[in-house]
């Protein structure tokens, strides 16, 4: 065992106890188990929401994205801070209609407001569906990091296997209060890891952040800026914008807005994570660095991990190895929990309503068990359906959009009719494309190509928005009593 | 809220930065300055 090897065991012993620890205290019911009893202040929301940005995706997607497509790993900074424009205005509304209808999930979410228990399930189906795919990119990345930081002396499967393990056990216990505990270890490492790695790195082998992006200018210039076609900049804006809507309905996040003490948390974090994402930059320089120093690398996400591999020690290797474990466990935690919460309230309540709070827990630490095995099992045989699943995720997910932004209106222009065929009209699109890989020429051959690069996931949205607007009008006068509308107090 | 929205080449380089990625960098603390 190698002194990498060990740091990394170590950091995740101190998660695992931290993750245990949290339920300290604390009478476990599903409401402290899901939302942490909405009590969570300006903090923890901030910890767990920044949670949800620095997952895997920061050691290897930030800097592999900039590595193998330059400029295009742009869009990450840039859509999740307009999500968080967004969120100013939206998310004290969700918060407080869930507030005052005792609201701990999506799936209860869009069944309270449209009063649609089908409505439930449809979210619930749809967000384990999407969050899949997402549990298993922290597992696989888990496994790439460890095994990267201490040279093979672990293999992935096996560091993989350990990851699911421990984020089982602290999220079977406390919930979201082991998610938000370990949380604050990680967001201490991950601050002195990426900013100290994106400082010295250019440093080191430049002589600065400027003569850093000049060498890359030097061979290739394409990186720096938008493609003429493909990751155009039609694209960026069409992504960022899709991304920035669908952001929050993502289960894990949409989980931590209904755990805030209240709307002024929201806006809080609101204000402050755009600056905590300006970090990213940091995993970029990585990026940029690697291509003029490892060159050549067939996966660009390896590139952060070899750079650090060629240029620290072993001990050092170990640091950020940990850093990226928990970089890991944090996120995947909070998606675990989401997943199962939303299984239970969607399905498990409909089809037993009078289920003591006691069996209700106990089904949701079922699900915690069921969810992580269905992920580990792709994690480990990999395969067409997950790269498949992955690429919609968002796209998926998204299609709740226009459901949520009339939720906040009492209108007829959508009601559980609409809702449920624009949700299925969209989730059809977006599958076709992913089966067919069809872009906008292939339903219109004569646009102009720079529209072409269009992102099809906003297509399929706008399909579902005007399909769900145009049944809910048709059904409107057919609701012999019609919804009573929800007053929103501004 | 609408502005970040609105507002989000190589040169001139700000701050180290190539032009493109300091816009974007540029907005991400304009969008704070909610």
């Amino acid at each position: 065992m190698n002194i990498a090897l060990i740091i990394i065991f170590f950091f995740a012993a101190v998660a695992l106890f931290l993750g245990i620890w949290a339920t300290r205290g604390k009478k476990m019911n599903v409401d402290e188990f899901a939302v942490g009893n909405k009590g969570f202040g300006t903090l923890f929301v901030f910890l767990l929401i920044a949670g949800e940005v620095y997952t895997t995706f920061t050691f290897l997607g930030g800097s592999g994205w900039v590595y193998s497509r330059g400029a295009a790993a742009f869009y990450v900074p840039a859509y999740i801070c307009l999500a968080y424009v967004l969120s100013y205005w939206m998310l004290p509304k969700i918060w407080r209609f869930a507030k005052n209808n005792n609201i701990i999930s999506q799936p209860t979410y869009f069944a309270a407001r449209y009063k649609s228990p089908v409505l439930g399930v449809v979210v619930a189906l749809l967000g384990t569906i999407a969050l899949i795919p997402y549990i298993v990119i922290q597992l696989k990345g888990l496994g790439i990091i460890v095994a990267e930081s201490s040279n093979g002396a672990i293999s992935p499967i096996m560091a993989s296997a350990i990851g699911a393990l421990i984020i089982t056990i602290y999220v079977t216990i406390s919930g979201i209060h082991g998610s938000a505990w370990t949380a604050i270890l990680k967001d201490i490492m991950i601050l002195f890891v990426i900013v100290f790695l994106g400082i010295y790195i250019p440093y080191h082998y430049f002589g600065g952040i400027q003569p850093m992006f000049e060498a890359v200018q030097a061979v290739s210039p394409e990186k720096l800026v938008f493609a003429s076609e493909g990751f155009s900049v039609v694209w960026f804006i069409s992504t960022i914008i899709l991304n920035a809507l669908g952001f929050y309905l993502l289960p894990q996040s949409f989980s931590v807005v209904l755990s805030a003490q209240g709307e002024r948390v929201l806006k809080k974090n609101a204000i402050t994570l755009p600056l905590y994402t300006l970090l990213l930059l940091f995993a970029f320089f990585l990026g940029f660095a690697a291509i003029i120093q490892v060159p050549g690398l067939a996966d660009g996400d390896l590139s952060l991990l070899r750079l650090v591999n060629q240029t620290f020690d072993p001990w050092f290797v170990g640091i950020v190895g940990a850093a990226g474990l928990l970089t890991a466990l944090v996120p995947a935690s909070v998606m675990l929990m989401s997943a199962s919460i939303g299984l239970m309230t969607g399905i498990y309540r409909l089809v037993k309503p009078q289920a003591t709070d006691r069996q209700q827990l106990m089904v949701s630490k079922v699900l915690v068990f069921v969810i992580i095995i269905i992920a580990f099992v792709f994690t480990i045989s990999g395969g067409e359906a997950l790269a498949l699943l992955n690429i919609m995720s968002y796209s998926l997910i998204t299609q709740l959009v226009p459901a949520l932004l009339l939720s906040f209106i009492s209108t007829k222009y959508m009601n559980k009719y609409g809702a449920i065929t624009g949700i299925i009209i969209g989730v059809s699109f977006v599958l076709y494309n992913a089966v067919t890989g069809a872009k906008l020429a292939t339903f219109f051959p004569n646009i102009p190509s720079y529209l072409n690069d269009i992102n099809i996931g906003m297509v399929a949205l706008f399909a579902n928005f005007v399909i769900a607007v145009l049944v809910s009008l048709f059904t409107h006068k057919k609701i012999v009593t019609p919804e009573k509308p929800v007053l929103v107090a501004e | 809220l609408i502005i970040p929205f609105i507002g989000m080449r190589i040169e001139p380089y700000v701050l180290g930065l190539p032009f493109l990625l300091f816009w974007i960098a540029l907005w991400m603390v304009l969008s704070s300055v909610m």
